[in-house]
């Protein structure tokens, strides 16, 4: 290890304690650096190793299965950092300027002023509507995740998964092996689909076998599973009360009071976009993600992108990634700083991350986004949730209105004003302008980031905050 | 037609507890009755042990219950007895809380 | 590939004034083409306020908001939308006063333009806006002043104008404009060339520079306005808002999110801006100060903007005073929304008969020459 670096000069802050953000706090301390380290969350660990609060008593293993000696691994690497770093959980990061952080925390805003920026801000489930998605019961495969995960709840009764992805297969085991009475798993993506993937997929042998473990153990418990499907409707009144679904053999319907339902992820960039780091359209992610380098770095010196948050890579390839992230901000102050051991483990590192893209680009083929989707989403289906925007209004502002562009058809049509500024209607959005407009998804354009990244109150002094956090640490 | 002023008509709870039962328990206000809760819970848990419906859309009162439960949707609002708001999915329940799904006014 | 346009007007720009003057020459049967470098409605006229208001104007400004205000009632017949207007009377309040006295000198001032501007104080507010928090001691309401939605209104002007057979070239930028003998000669980067008798210069803050072209240099600069928008609240705020002597400015739109406008941000380009962080703090604090039944309501976005801004905070509105031919209409300094449907009825008279009937002698290009 080399010299130590001067922590009054390098104010290095960490948006995001998910896999990318600790292993890369991580690497930070190691060179004697004390990084910010904000995170949303009340506790480290990210989405997909959350920890679950403090009082409840499930192992890792029950909690996190095959992954649960990575998920103890990135708990116990911030654990033990925990008095070198400078953790602020429950911090929400809701603008930037100036080389400052805009966070609020406990209703009382403040900012924070960094040296370098490494964003590890995670992903949340990409959402393509259907029917009555917006009906209480339907969530998102996430939060059913979280919901077991992290409230020990099933989302209901009984629970239906569709979508497609890795996602769906894991969270409908997690469900079945947690007690919960699991009706289906409803896959848009064949069988075949999955099988020309295979030769990609051998790329992580381990990864691939969890995979067919699950469905086989699905299968065995009585689970149906059900591939080349498509989405019809979540019926119901006041919440969802069945399921329909359509396949080569006509239109079926399943009574359940839940369903979970996904495609894969979609990157949370708003941050990258306000400090201002360059954009472009990655066509096997079907979105605009920032530009970065094999290390993480974006277009903007001194400001890095690491995992999830930049494009969707996984939590394995997340941790790679924190590291090399925390590298490359470390060789940017001086690369003398770097011994021989660290060149190597970086190369190391980058060799791994690229066989795990190798491995995620057959993930891609076998659960392909359905690209058919808009051609077939009816015009009465709500498509923004948060203002109650249908897919015929949207249609209707690109053939009546000549929006050919997402910011156009979110200014005629409010589509993306509401609360949740486009993160859940954003893809569909622009896949319905694409196919509405025969344009390709990329000339759609995207929506920017803006202030305050999430909802902020107009008081930023609580005046009795009767919120109780997840006790002292 | 759904009346979801109508607490009664949204009966029955939408979440079922698989696991961590054996936790301290808590009474909360949920529209002006007393229920309860467990130590632990999001307020969104503990509402959704009580009732299926979480608010109602501003534009056509359409009844919701939360959907990402990880704070990026912004569906799960609900507002407490002093005024102030709070994303259920990511505030944890507390004792005494007097807890609105469907306030009116803001005055 | 060069496109060949020979038309009688060019119109350079796409705002609420270009579509306005654009649908004035085509009802005078003149050919328009308009040239715009991003889409119709994108930039001032499509991210400004919203208030459609004649009070707190210029005197200099009122004959043209008169004539303005008599447009906006026919709204939804030109542009076939409502475009979200709404005649919610607009408020100015007065925290202090001497507000109140500065209000009531506007009011005599101005008797002559109908605008109807009533005193209001304290008790009033009290019964009438209740939700008013106590800072405000009084106000000058004007009963028939509201507001609307520019990202609507904006584009409906110039699809309005199309419809009426202008041609409306969007995503082009104008590169360069010569002068023929008595033509203009205008290329843009999308390949098109206009020859033109006529040129509008209507290109909001990017307008200086045509204008130096022919040898007019104005004082404009660019401004950020900074907007911040509120989750949709339940519907209490039943006119549009400013404050005596400055400060933020609020209207309620149908959907009932509170559009709250004050304070400047800062360019992120020639073109795109962003709202500052101690603008959206500035407005955070001032808006719960004014109405503090806000104060747990979120903000859920913010936004700005380039607009053109004069010194004098007074447009420039007429023909150049160095090339026939060429007519000014720029520099709202962000206050063209209301007005900028009167402008362009002004801009087409002075094409069709050099002259106008509403008065514009105070907009003068060279005042600043």
């Amino acid at each position: 290890m080399s010299e130590t670096l001067n922590r009054e000069t390098f104010k290095p802050v960490i948006v995001g304690a998910g896999p990318a953000g600790v292993r890369a706090a991580q690497t930070l301390v190691r060179f004697g650096l004390r990084p910010v380290v904000i995170d949303e969350s009340s506790i480290w660990g990210g989405q997909i190793y959350r920890q679950q609060p403090l009082i409840f008593k499930r192992s890792s293993k029950e909690l996190y299965g095959f992954e649960s000696g990575r998920a103890d691994s990135v708990h116990q690497a911030m654990a033990d950092i925990l008095n070198q770093i400078d953790y602020h959980p429950d911090t929400l990061v809701w603008n930037a300027q100036d080389h400052e952080l805009d966070t609020i925390h406990d209703g009382q805003t403040s900012t924070t002023p960094y040296s370098h920026l490494i964003v590890a801000t995670g992903a949340t489930d990409r959402v393509l509507p259907f029917a009555g998605w917006t009906l209480p019961g339907v969530y998102t495969l996430g939060g059913a995740q979280v919901c077991l995960k992290f409230q020990g709840c099933a989302i209901g009764k009984r629970v239906v998964f569709m979508g497609t992805g890795p996602l769906l297969y894991l969270v409908a085991y997690q469900y079945a092996r947690a007690g919960a009475q699991v009706l289906a798993v409803l896959d848009t993506s064949s069988l075949s689909d999955q099988v020309a993937a295979t030769p990609r997929m051998i790329a992580q042998p381990g990864l691939l076998a969890k995979g067919i473990y699950y469905v086989a153990w699905l299968r065995t418990h009585g689970v149906p599973v059900h591939r080349s499907i498509q989405p019809v409707a979540a019926k119901g009144e006041s919440h969802v009360t069945s399921v329909v679904w359509r396949d080569k053999r006509g239109e079926h319907t399943l009574e359940c009071d839940a369903i979970g339902f996904g495609y894969a992820l979609r990157s949370e960039t708003q941050l990258a976009d306000i400090v201002g780091a360059k954009f472009e359209f990655d066509p096997a992610q079907r979105a605009f993600l920032p530009v970065r380098d094999e290390s993480g770095r974006s277009s903007i010196p001194g400001v890095y992108i690491a995992g999830d948050g930049g494009g969707i890579m996984g939590a394995d390839a997340s941790e790679l990634a924190g590291e090399l992230a925390a590298f490359a901000l470390i060789a940017d102050i001086d690369i003398q700083l770097l011994s021989p051991t660290d060149l190597q483990h970086i190369q190391t590192l980058k060799s791994r991350l690229t066989t795990s893209s190798k491995f995620r680009v057959g993930l891609d083929r076998a659960f392909p986004f359905p690209e058919n989707w808009a051609d077939n989403i009816q015009d009465d289906v709500i498509i923004c949730r948060c203002e109650e925007i249908t897919a015929g209004e949207i249609r209707h502002a690109v053939t009546e209105l000549c929006a050919l562009e997402l910011n156009r058809v979110k200014a005629l049509t409010r589509v993306g004003m509401g609360r949740c500024q486009s993160r859940m209607c954003g893809v569909a959005a622009a896949e319905i302008v694409a196919e509405c407009a025969a344009i390709d998804i990329k000339e759609v354009g995207r929506l920017r980031g803006q202030a305050p990244i999430k909802p902020i109150p107009f008081i930023t002094e609580p005046e009795t905050l009767s919120v109780h956090k997840q006790g002292e640490r | 037609m759904t009346d979801f002023n109508d607490y009664k008509s949204l009966s029955g709870p939408q979440f079922v507890r698989l696991a961590e039962t054996d936790r301290e328990c808590l009474s909360f206000q949920l529209n002006g009755k007393s229920v309860q809760a467990l130590k632990g819970d999001t307020v969104l848990t503990a509402i959704l042990m009580n009732q299926s419906c979480l608010r109602k859309t501003e534009m056509q009162g359409m009844p919701r219950a939360g959907f990402c439960l990880m704070g990026a949707c912004q569906d799960c609002w609900v507002t407490l007895a002093s005024g102030q708001r709070l994303r259920a999915c990511t505030s944890f329940i507390a004792p005494d809380m007097h807890i609105t799904t469907f306030p009116g006014d803001p005055l | 590939m060069t496109q060949l346009i020979s038309t009688d007007v060019a119109v350079i720009g796409g705002g609420i004034v270009v579509a306005s003057a654009a649908l004035a020459l085509r009802r005078m049967n003149l050919a328009v083409t308009v040239i715009e470098r991003d889409v119709c409605g994108s930039h001032s006229s499509g991210v400004n306020y919203g208030g459609v208001r004649r009070q707190g104007r210029s005197i200099s400004q009122l004959a043209l908001s008169a004539r303005a205000h008599e447009i906006w009632s026919r709204l939804e017949s030109i542009i076939g939308i409502d475009g979200e207007y709404h005649r919610s009377g607009h408020l100015k309040i007065a925290r202090s006063q001497a507000d109140m006295a500065s209000l009531e000198i506007y009011r005599e001032k101005t008797l002559a333009y109908g605008m109807d501007l009533q005193m209001l104080d304290a008790s009033d507010l009290r019964k009438l806006y209740p939700w008013l928090g106590d800072r405000a001691i009084g106000g000058s309401l004007c009963p028939e002043d509201g507001h609307a939605n520019p990202r609507l209104v904006s584009p409906a002007f110039a699809a309005a104008a199309r419809r009426a057979g202008a041609d409306i070239r969007e995503h082009s930028r104008v590169d360069s404009i010569e002068k023929d003998g008595q033509s203009f000669i205008l290329t843009t980067q999308s390949g098109l060339q206009v020859r033109s008798a006529f040129v509008l210069n209507c290109a909001g803050a990017w307008s200086g520079k045509i204008a130096a072209q022919f040898g007019e240099v104005v004082p404009i600069e660019p401004i950020h306005p900074v907007m911040v928008v509120t989750e949709p609240l339940a519907p209490f705020m039943n006119l549009s808002l400013g404050v005596e002597g400055g400060g933020v400015y609020a209207r309620q739109a149908p959907s009932g999110n509170c559009v709250i406008g004050g304070s400047r941000g800062f360019a992120l380009d020639d073109i795109r801006a962003r709202p500052s962080r101690s603008a959206i703090n500035l407005v955070l604090q001032q808006t719960v100060e004014l109405l503090p039944s806000l104060r747990h309501a979120h903000i859920i976005r913010s936004w700005s903007g380039t607009e053109g801004s004069l010194p004098d905070k007074q447009p420039v509105i007429g023909p150049s005073k160095t090339t026939s031919g060429l007519i000014h209409g720029f520099g709202f300094s962000g206050a063209g929304f209301q007005i900028g449907p009167a402008v362009g009825e002004v801009l087409a008279e002075l094409v069709r008969d050099g002259r106008t009937s509403t008065p514009i002698e105070a907009f003068a290009i060279d005042r600043y020459l």
